[in-house]
């Protein structure tokens, strides 16, 4: 095993090396992405182990869908390697493209066809022959409780059932790597649990997977590694729970500013304390590390009247790291 | 390589078998009511041309004018609507169908499209009393290549257009003065030198003149030649197009 520099590994005959290297379905290495001057990715690497489900998160704008779009080879890139299958985009994107499977952002079914249509047409993209299509199709029509839809025209449909349509259609090659981008976005609570929970089922069943989303929920639910992206950088990587211990604690204080709170004063008693805080224009964000510091925030917070105190979730470590002001601010 | 184009053009097909009355009849409408008024119309007045009626004479062309407008506006609004609301290109470019597959898949559908309201147009001929000679059958094949050639024009268009409206530059400047100009209505000979050349220069009017020859096999040593630039034009065009669109496309 030779790496970049040309150093042979010292791991080169260790069987779980090996194994472990094999089993990467995705390899991204200093993947950059300009448009012009502005960098849209700026040299990321990641990869992704077989049979796992990796998120990116990030704000709009982060190079998110720049970097799906890089891997489907819709977006040249820059500079930078893809490998997928251990098999190099672009130069062998259309043996790549047969064995992945791609959930758009945006709706682009055929409004004029039928759901079955929808699927059949799409398969044949994949040279899958009729029979095997229409088995499939079925298959895959059940186990998104669309069955009853299935000669129903794609405009006649419902948001949520069209983003069924769409996870069945990515599926219909049977993918060994599953690419969703923003897979439940615009949709209602019901539709979302729905469309997790097959997915859910369909990463028990060994289905390798990259995911990006704004939901936390999601990304907690679903992926066993997550980064997170802004301008184009990575600036945090690992799993969601382990981010959520290490950068935030398990509480969150939060307290409503009002114009009589001496904020200045405040701040400086929490840095004193080895306590991290975030400010919003009409909030204080608290992050006690631990048990002990949680008790001197709740005893320091009581003097004001509006607070609360919860558990931490993913969505602080995204804010903490991306900040709580509106991007185009 | 050929077999992505053919799945591109049987999903247009499956779409267009859902409308495609509506669709015929917008591309068959112009050139017969064309022939009415005009072959019909003039009929008395003008004199034979060439040993040809003028209603003779306009027919074949006509015919060419119908694969015109076929072809170059399927890729223009439709591809257009594809490329854009309908977002389809997005969703093939997911799959093993590359950029160039898919435009070449579009040409093809124009092509077949134009072809369909040309043929259409030949069989009612005989309904208006032209009846077209054996040599006809030779025809089509060089219809085929007119209907790549203006779908391919139209793909290009599409590939640079920013809205719907662009193609009124494109219907207005290109096809309509290509429709009056291209030796349909005129004979090309009776023109004065200095305008020959220009007309000659047009592409829709080496295909005029073979449809007129083959149509009522007057065959001339010429018939090579205009067969000879249809060609050379659908071929050269079709890749400027696939290579226009696939750089809107891939960025």
């Amino acid at each position: 095993m030779q790496d970049q520099k040309g150093h042979f590994s010292v791991n080169k005959s260790k069987n779980s090396y090996q194994s472990s290297l094999n089993s990467k379905i995705l390899i991204v290495k200093n993947l950059t992405k300009r448009f012009g001057k502005r960098i849209a990715v700026n040299s990321i690497s990641f990869s992704i182990l077989k049979g796992q489900c990796l998120a990116i998160l990030g704000p709009n704008g982060a190079g998110k869908t720049t970097t799906i779009h890089m891997l489907v080879g819709v977006v040249e890139k820059s500079s930078g390697t893809i490998e997928i299958f251990n098999l190099f985009v672009p130069e062998h994107l259309k043996q790549i493209k047969k064995r992945v499977g791609v959930v758009p952002q945006v709706d682009n079914l055929d409004p004029d066809l039928t759901v079955i249509e929808n699927l059949l047409i799409y398969a044949s993209y994949f040279n899958i022959n009729k029979r095997t299509a229409l088995k499939r199709a079925d298959e895959l029509l059940h186990f998104f409780a669309l069955s009853k839809r299935k000669n129903e025209v794609i405009s006649n449909l419902s948001g949520g059932q069209r983003r069924r349509i769409i996870l069945a259609r990515a599926l219909i090659n049977k993918p060994e790597l599953l690419i969703l981008d923003e897979p439940t976005i615009g949709l209602d609570p019901q539709a979302r649990l729905l469309i997790w929970e097959r997915l859910e089922r369909l990463k028990a069943k060994g289905t390798t997977m990259l995911l990006t989303s704004h939901y936390m929920e999601e990304v907690s639910r679903l992926s066993d590694n997550l980064i997170i992206l802004n301008k184009g950088k990575i600036i945090v990587e690992g799993n969601a729970q382990r981010l959520i211990d290490t950068l935030i604690g398990p509480e969150v204080f939060e307290l409503e500013l009002s114009p009589n709170i001496k904020i200045e004063m405040l701040l400086d008693r929490f840095s004193q304390c080895d306590i991290a805080v975030d400010r919003s224009p009409q909030r204080l964000y608290i992050y006690p590390k631990d048990r002990q510091r949680a008790v001197v925030v709740e005893k320091i917070i009581k003097e004001f009247p509006n607070w609360i105190r919860r558990p931490s979730n993913l969505e602080d470590v995204f804010l903490r790291l991306t900040g709580r002001k509106l991007r185009d601010q | 390589m050929i077999l992505g184009p053919i799945r591109v053009w049987q999903r247009n097909l499956k779409v267009w078998t859902k409308h495609y009355q509506a669709s015929l009849i917008g591309n068959l409408g112009q050139p017969i009511l064309f022939l009415i008024a005009m072959g019909v119309g003039l009929k008395k007045e003008v004199p034979q041309i060439n040993g040809l009626t003028y209603l003779q004479f306009i027919a074949p062309g006509l015919v060419a004018s119908a694969i015109m407008y076929g072809a170059a506006l399927e890729t223009t609004y439709n591809s257009y609507t594809r490329l854009t609301i309908q977002r389809s290109y997005e969703a093939v470019l997911m799959t093993p169908i590359s950029a160039t597959e898919l435009a070449f898949g579009e040409i093809l559908w124009g092509a077949t499209k134009g072809l369909l309201a040309g043929i259409i147009m030949l069989i009612a001929l005989p309904l208006f009393g032209v009846i077209p000679s054996f040599w006809t059958i030779l025809l089509i094949p060089v219809l085929f290549f007119e209907g790549i050639f203006f779908a391919a024009l139209g793909l290009i268009m599409t590939a640079i257009a920013s809205n719907y409206d662009f193609f009124n530059y494109f219907t207005s400047l290109v096809i309509t003065p290509l429709f009056l100009f291209s030796g349909i209505f005129f004979p090309i000979s009776a023109m004065s030198k200095f305008v020959r050349p220009i007309l000659y220069c047009l592409p829709l009017t080496h295909v005029v003149l073979a449809a007129r020859e083959l149509c009522y096999g007057r065959l001339s040593s010429m018939i090579f030649v205009y067969i000879l630039v249809t060609i050379t034009l659908a071929i050269f065009t079709s890749i400027l197009a696939a290579n226009m669109l696939k750089k809107r496309l891939i960025k």
